[in-house]
């Protein structure tokens, strides 16, 4: 057991974790953050997507004591008092369905907008590859990251 | 008593954002992974690495030394009470329908197969004590293609052989029509294995209590799995609930009773302790049952003005290893829609399942419908090309004209509605028909090197599932009703319990605004109640794209008695004969005197009082009702495709798609275009992207998102999503939409494929049109001297 100190969503949390624990195991079984799902084994999905540090991570493919020290928010953290621009954006233009991609993809989406505010509908589809939906065809999705744009969402 | 209102804007057509939505954005969903009970354990499979094999022996008793493990158990552990998995869809009197035990016994057949179980204190504990289960196989031959299965000395997957069933269908004189046809054409087309991919793994929680035993279960079919459980467990139904709670996603694969939902059952009650399980994708890509899966042989016999006179379908349909819940019915749910929009003399169907050793086939999007609409949409395209006629133009000389529905189709089912050439004229002009016709003909003359195609589905469905004596001639095992009641609070506020079970369709903002308008109550003061046994007790649950055509008639039926109730009640508070009443949704007045009413939210508070209810009625305002549809639900489109493809490297570009869709009254207009989105995304997945694959041995080699490729953001096309309007024959005038997109496009996208390639000579390229199936049929049509 290795002993480690995450801050997630904005509380402390120090625990003693296996070293092989994933940080999505860690999030959803050990902190009890379970928002963010698991959607796959091999990092392709995205659906486990948070920020680590305020850059995006596949929570899957990050080890919990790679955390240690680290600044986690996943999606419950977002909002702000109020919803996330881009919580918002999803609702407006019915950018999900079953929900179940959709943490992942507000986050990475998040993590977009950071890197570029205005981005045109081929950066946001280049730049969403790596979060994968079943539902919507991902039509909605470009249009609800846009609407956030113009909003202002760069974080 | 109150003064009259304004009447309410009506909720039918208005596009309200979800109410589901709050949850799922924030993260506050309830995925039954995010269950954790007191004491909860944690099941693993270990699942056989063969296709084949006898087993000799499963040994887990160092299993159950590991650390935190509690227990273990082979399939003989529970030979006596696990029951076989249930097909409830016998389509024939002598089909074979092989035992299916949740964990295989003395033989698996195909690689995945659950063979034992490790229940530890967590997940890694008990991946980890899998590796110490021994099991000793005695391998057998694989069988894979299902077109040699049937060969005399093929190995066989079951003692009885591997031909499940052959199932025949016809109308009208085929010979004849095929007697002296001026044109006949055959075509034997290749529907590839698809694995469904849900974005949510199946997952499970079981908690025995007593005599009672709760089934959380990440499924589409609560009501149904409920019946099923207990004929399979004998657990009797009484003592079993079943809750579906926040379900992420099934386009049919989580329309099945799984091994894993019997096995968590069974040994919760065994170990008087909560046990969870959910998978991982690689074991759900080998595990979760798949779709298609055929091969098509089709002949159709026309005139040489293109008039169809007969088609003929020849379908060998791979079951898999077993028959799972509605597996063998699935092709042929294709077998009432090969004739499509097309008026013909004859028709002719024959459907063979057979038995290989991969993982059982079952509903997946569209189920049936898709196989059938791409066929006959790639033929008619062909018959255009032997004719010298534009594809559109052969579809219009035989397609059912606007005028001439309710039009009783050669296979049998009486369309209500539709409007083909409506839907056709607003495509083409979306589309710019004509101006693409010319660009590819100039590109085609300068041999440009990226060609253009057009591709073309004038498709229709039948959903809506389903008159449950219809279902009942085709053998399947249970109605097609579905029910619903309205409970009217005290405070005015309604509860509405659907039969229904959303997974992302967004029920609970369309059955709100149905109801709104029905009872004339605010859509903000509507809770929709589904998915557990206990709260919503009757249902036939979601699949078939069926819920609104059935489950909102239902809605409606209820909604009716209420209405009815509250009008005797309404007449004695008014001292009124209710013969004189006026119903405004929402408020009942009498009839000259508007001011003189009580609204719904008034009478429901005198119900729930009952201190002066006329004599004989009771009290509370609430109401049950199910409906049974008369017929199925038709809707239907015209979709084209723009395709782009690169002669030197095979790839493919979709570079416009218009979708005219004709789905009758629409409820909400945002989830209908989501519906019609995402639909056609995984048509477009299917014609460019996705296989399921299995090596020589039977190894499935797709098991990740990395192999098996569900298209990206970056993959998919913007679509122009436009819609006709030809109201179907119900009060709503509601038709399905679930499925529309998903059997419309991709027959829209490879006849484009292949439109863009027929100057290079090239007939047909095989799905998934990758760059290498594309290039390779490039270059075998240029060694067979296909014209460059």
């Amino acid at each position: 057991m290795t002993q480690i100190t995450v801050t997630v969503d904005g509380t402390s949390y120090v625990d003693n974790v296996e070293p092989r624990m994933l940080l999505v195991h860690y999030l959803r079984e050990v902190v009890g953050k379970t928002g963010t799902p698991i959607g796959c084994d091999t990092s392709n999905c995205g659906a486990c997507t948070v920020l680590m540090n305020g850059v995006s991570v596949k929570s899957c493919a990050v080890l919990a004591v790679q955390a240690d020290g680290a600044d986690i928010t996943t999606i419950e953290g977002l909002a702000n008092g109020e919803w996330h621009p881009l919580q918002r954006a999803f609702n407006e233009e019915h950018a999900l369905q079953c929900g179940y991609c959709t943490p992942g993809m507000i986050i990475a989406a998040a993590d977009l907008l950071r890197d570029n505010p205005h981005p045109s509908e081929q950066e946001i589809r280049d730049g969403l590859e790596g979060n994968l939906c079943r539902c919507t065809g991902y039509q909605n999705i470009v249009r609800a990251v846009q609407r956030a744009a113009e909003a202002g969402a760069t974080s | 008593m109150t003064a009259a209102p304004e009447a309410p804007q009506a909720e039918l057509g208005k596009a309200r954002l979800r109410k589901e939505d709050a949850r799922l954005v924030t993260g506050q969903t309830n995925w039954t992974d995010n269950m954790t009970l007191p004491g909860m354990l944690h099941m693993a499979f270990l699942r056989s690495p063969y296709a084949h094999a006898r087993i000799t022996s499963v040994d887990v008793s160092a299993a159950k030394q590991r650390p935190g493990v509690i227990a273990a158990f082979s399939g003989a552990d529970f030979a006596d009470e696990q029951g076989s998995l249930p097909c409830a869809w016998p389509v024939t009197e002598d089909i074979v329908i092989p035992n299916h035990p949740p964990m295989a016994v003395d033989e698996v057949r195909y690689v995945g197969e659950a063979v034992a179980v490790v229940v530890a204190r967590d997940r890694y504990e008990a991946a980890d004590a899998l590796e110490a289960i021994e099991v000793d196989y005695e391998p057998l031959p694989p069988v894979l293609d299902m077109r040699t299965a049937l060969d005399e000395g093929a190995p066989k997957v079951h003692e009885a052989g591997n031909k499940s069933f052959v199932w025949t269908f016809g109308n009208g004189d085929i010979e004849a029509a095929f007697r002296d046809a001026p044109v006949v054409l055959e075509r034997t087309y290749r529907q590839q294995r698809l694995i469904p991919c849900a974005m949510e793994p199946r997952a499970v929680v079981a908690w025995s209590e007593g005599d009672q035993v709760t089934l959380w279960s990440a499924t589409q079919i609560p009501h149904v799995l409920r019946v099923m459980l207990a004929l399979v467990t004998g657990i009797p139904e009484q003592d079993l609930r079943v809750i579906a709670p926040d379900v992420g996603g099934g386009f049919g694969s989580k329309l099945q009773v799984t091994a894993e939902e019997v096995l968590a059952v069974l040994i919760a009650r065994k170990l008087g302790r909560p046990v969870k399980w959910t998978e991982s994708r690689s074991e759900g890509n080998m595990t979760v049952h798949h779709g298609r899966d055929q091969w098509q042989r089709i002949r159709i016999a026309a005139d040489s003005d293109g008039r169809l006179r007969g088609l003929d379908v020849d379908l060998l349909a791979d079951m898999g290893a077993y028959l799972m819940l509605v597996t063998p019915g699935i092709p042929l749910l294709g077998a009432f829609m090969f004739n499509a929009i097309y008026k013909m003399d004859a028709y002719a169907f024959k459907c063979t399942g057979i038995f290989t050793t991969k993982m059982p086939t079952d509903a997946y999007r569209g189920a049936g419908r898709p196989e059938a609409t791409f066929a006959i949409e790639r033929i008619m395209d062909e018959l255009a090309v032997e004719l010298g006629m534009d594809p559109l133009q052969v579809r219009e000389r035989n397609w059912i004209k606007h005028e001439e529905f309710p039009f009783t189709t050669i296979a049998g089912l009486t369309y209500d509605s539709g409007n083909y050439e409506a839907a056709t004229d607003k495509a083409k002009e979306l589309f710019g028909y004509d101006e693409l016709r010319r660009e590819q003909a100039e590109r085609n003359a300068r041999g440009d090197s990226v060609r253009l195609g057009l591709g073309i589905s004038t498709f229709t469905e039948m959903c809506g599932l389903a008159p449950s004596r219809v279902l009942g001639s085709l053998a399947y095992g249970a109605g097609g009703w579905e029910h619903a009641s309205i409970r009217m609070l005290p405070t005015g506020k309604v509860e509405v319990v659907t039969g229904s079970s959303a997974h992302g369709q967004g029920h609970e903002t369309a059955w709100s605004q149905i109801v709104a308008d029905q009872l004339g109550v605010p859509f903000e003061d509507i809770r929709v109640l589904h998915g557990d046994t206990q709260v919503s007790p009757k249902g036939m649950d979601t699949y078939g794209s069926r819920s609104l055509a059935v489950g909102g008639m239902a809605l409606v039926s209820a909604c009716d008695k209420v209405v009815d109730k509250a009008k005797v009640i309404a007449a004695s508070m008014l001292e009124a004969s209710a013969d004189d009443l006026e119903w405004t949704p929402g408020r009942f007045a009498v009839r000259g005197d508007p001011d003189k009413g009580v609204t719904i939210a008034e009478i429901a508070l005198a119900a729930f009082a009952a201190h002066a209810l006329p004599d004989g009625v009771e009290p509370s305002l609430d109401s049950e009702a199910t409906y049974d549809p008369d017929n199925f639900s038709f809707p239907h489109g015209t979709h084209l495709c723009a395709a782009e493809v690169d002669t030197e490297t095979g790839m493919v570009t979709i570079r416009s798609y218009v979708a005219v869709d004709d789905v009758g009254k629409v409820v909400n207009p945002l989830i209908v275009e989501g519906q019609v989105h995402g639909g056609i995304a995984q048509g477009i997945a299917q014609a460019l992207y996705e296989e399921a694959v299995y090596d020589d041995a039977g190894n499935l080699l797709t098991t990740t998102l990395a192999d098996y490729l569900v298209p990206s953001a970056a993959d998919l096309p913007t679509l122009q999503a436009s819609r006709t309007e030809s109201p179907a024959a119900n009060r709503l005038g509601v038709k399905g939409v679930g499925e529309a997109g998903t059997i419309a496009s991709t027959p829209a996208v490879v006849n484009a494929v292949v439109d863009a390639l027929r100057p290079l000579g090239v007939r047909d390229v095989t799905m998934p049109c990758s760059p290498e199936h594309v290039w390779r049929a490039i270059q075998d049509a240029g060694k067979t001297g296909g014209a460059a």
